[in-house]
């Protein structure tokens, strides 16, 4: 078999070459398609990263609180709901039957509510890894907090939560490079990100080991570029003089 | 908030024409993929271990390329790739097997890993110094430990397979999330069957991660 890459430089309507790759007015290339489906791809991981980061580090804050019970099942209950459910599944309900019962979300785009189904799904498993970070602490740090006065807020604030935010970076790290990953499953509700891209280009163009190449090549950069990113960050939050304690896994 | 829900087209005739077909299918694939995925797992695991850069390092290409790419990304290539390697059309539930083999192996061979570097290296010395070969080493000394020690392990991976299988949904396989959506579409109900499809993969999983549980306590070494 031979290759043809020219194919990324044939506009999507015509299938003819264009010069610069490029199109021109409103023509696109596979090649602009496949950016912008990099794009959404970028753009879906991120917001749906931040939503996972925002409700994962709360519920798995409340996960540790002593003396509240309730709270700590409630949290419990977050988990085991967001994490023995497929992802796949989980998006179809947030696509499907989430507008279908709550008529405010009819107007929702299909891409906010997959950001949804991945942020929910994924805060889940970084509420499991903050609640253990946070147990790996020795116990006298929260003691030691609570002797100097510090409320519950102030200890968790200044105390607990530096130390265990550091220890769960590469846990973390995993987790972001796995939001890359688990966006592609949002093809499902036609979503034109990289994995869309690549069954539609296939389809049309049929050159399918091309087309899947190029798209397997723009995952493994951005699963690089994020494990680059996150050892910066490991590097520049160290705190001299502590090894990072726990070195659970890394990745 | 607009409940107009109706299970009622649910009845037994219905689950087992649809839904019985596919969780069969989401089953066996859970099954085979666990099991092919330890055999070929703790290959590529001695592999990496063995020490030798001419095994090691095509173990580690595999295993990273593999781990850095999106499952769903790997059912389309394996459904494009092995019908133009054996040159023949191959139905999408015997790719989806292939593929979830090679694909779990990857991530089995992770566990086994680390399961074999945790165990204490003055075991793998006293097999030696007790005259055993390589292989009788791993056997009876190494393995044994490892398995032990990763089993809990290896039992939520294999709680999170069953969950992906799912995703073969790509290729247009038949499993179980497919059945239900079949039975919705049948009946004009997806709501219904989206949320049914929900409930019994999260009574499945949340019922077997708590027996992992369970067993992790029961066969913890206490060191």
């Amino acid at each position: 078999m031979s290759w043809d890459w020219q194919v990324f430089c044939e506009d999507t309507i015509e299938r003819q070459p264009v010069e610069s790759c490029f199109g021109k007015g409103g023509d696109i290339t596979y090649l602009d398609w496949m950016l912008s489906a990099w794009g959404w791809t970028v753009s879906v991981s991120l917001l749906a990263l931040l939503l996972a980061l925002v409700l994962g580090i709360l519920i798995g804050t409340l996960r540790t609180l002593p003396d509240r019970p309730m709270v700590v099942r409630l949290g419990n209950a977050w988990v085991e709901l967001f994490r023995n459910i497929p992802l796949l599944v989980q998006i179809f309900l947030w696509y499907h039957v989430v507008p279908t019962m709550f008529p405010v979300m009819r107007g929702v785009p299909g891409f906010v509510l997959v950001v949804f189904a991945l942020g929910f799904f994924t805060s889940a498993r970084i509420a499991e890894q903050v609640r253990s970070g946070i147990q790996a602490l020795p116990r006298g740090q929260r003691y030691a907090g609570m002797a100097m006065g510090f409320t519950t807020f102030q200890y968790y604030r200044y105390v607990l939560l530096p130390m265990a935010f550091r220890i769960i970076i590469p846990p973390l790290t995993s987790e972001t490079m796995n939001i890359f990953k688990n966006s592609s499953v949002a093809f499902a509700v036609s979503v034109s990100e990289l994995t869309m891209f690549a069954m539609q280009a296939q389809e049309e163009t049929s050159r399918g080991i091309e087309v899947y190449l190029a798209v397997t090549g723009l995952y493994i950069i951005s699963a690089f570029a994020i494990n680059r990113i996150m050892a910066f960050i490991e590097k520049r939050a160290r705190i001299p003089g502590f090894v990072v304690a726990g070195g659970a896994g890394g990745h | 908030m607009n409940l107009n829900l109706d299970f009622s087209f649910y009845n037994w005739d219905l689950i087992s024409n649809f839904v019985l077909k596919g969780l069969y299918f989401s089953v066996m694939l859970t099954v085979v993929a666990t099991l092919g995925g330890i055999f070929f797992g703790t290959i590529l695991a001695l592999m990496r271990l063995s020490g030798k850069k001419w095994l090691d390092t095509p173990a580690t290409i595999y295993v990273n390329g593999m781990r850095s790419i999106p499952l769903v990304m790997v059912i389309l290539w394996f459904f494009l790739l092995v019908p133009l390697l054996i040159g023949r059309p191959i139905g999408a539930e015997v790719s989806a097997v292939v593929t979830f083999v090679a694909f779990e192996a990857a991530y089995f061979s992770e566990i086994m890993r680390a399961g074999i570097q945790s165990i204490p290296r003055g075991q793998v010395f006293a097999g030696q110094a007790l005259g055993m070969s390589y292989g009788q080493n791993m056997k009876l000394v190494v393995l044994p430990q490892a398995f032990r020690n990763m089993l809990p392990v290896l039992l939520t991976q294999t709680i999170i397979l069953f969950q992906d299988t799912s995703l073969v949904y790509a290729i247009g396989a038949y499993d179980m999330l497919k059945g239900f959506e079949v039975a919705g579409k049948n009946f004009g109900r997806p709501i219904e069957a989206y949320l049914a499809a929900a409930v019994v993969y999260f009574v499945m999983c949340y019922a077997l991660s708590w027996l992992v549980k369970r067993l992790h306590k029961k066969i913890a070494i206490i060191r």
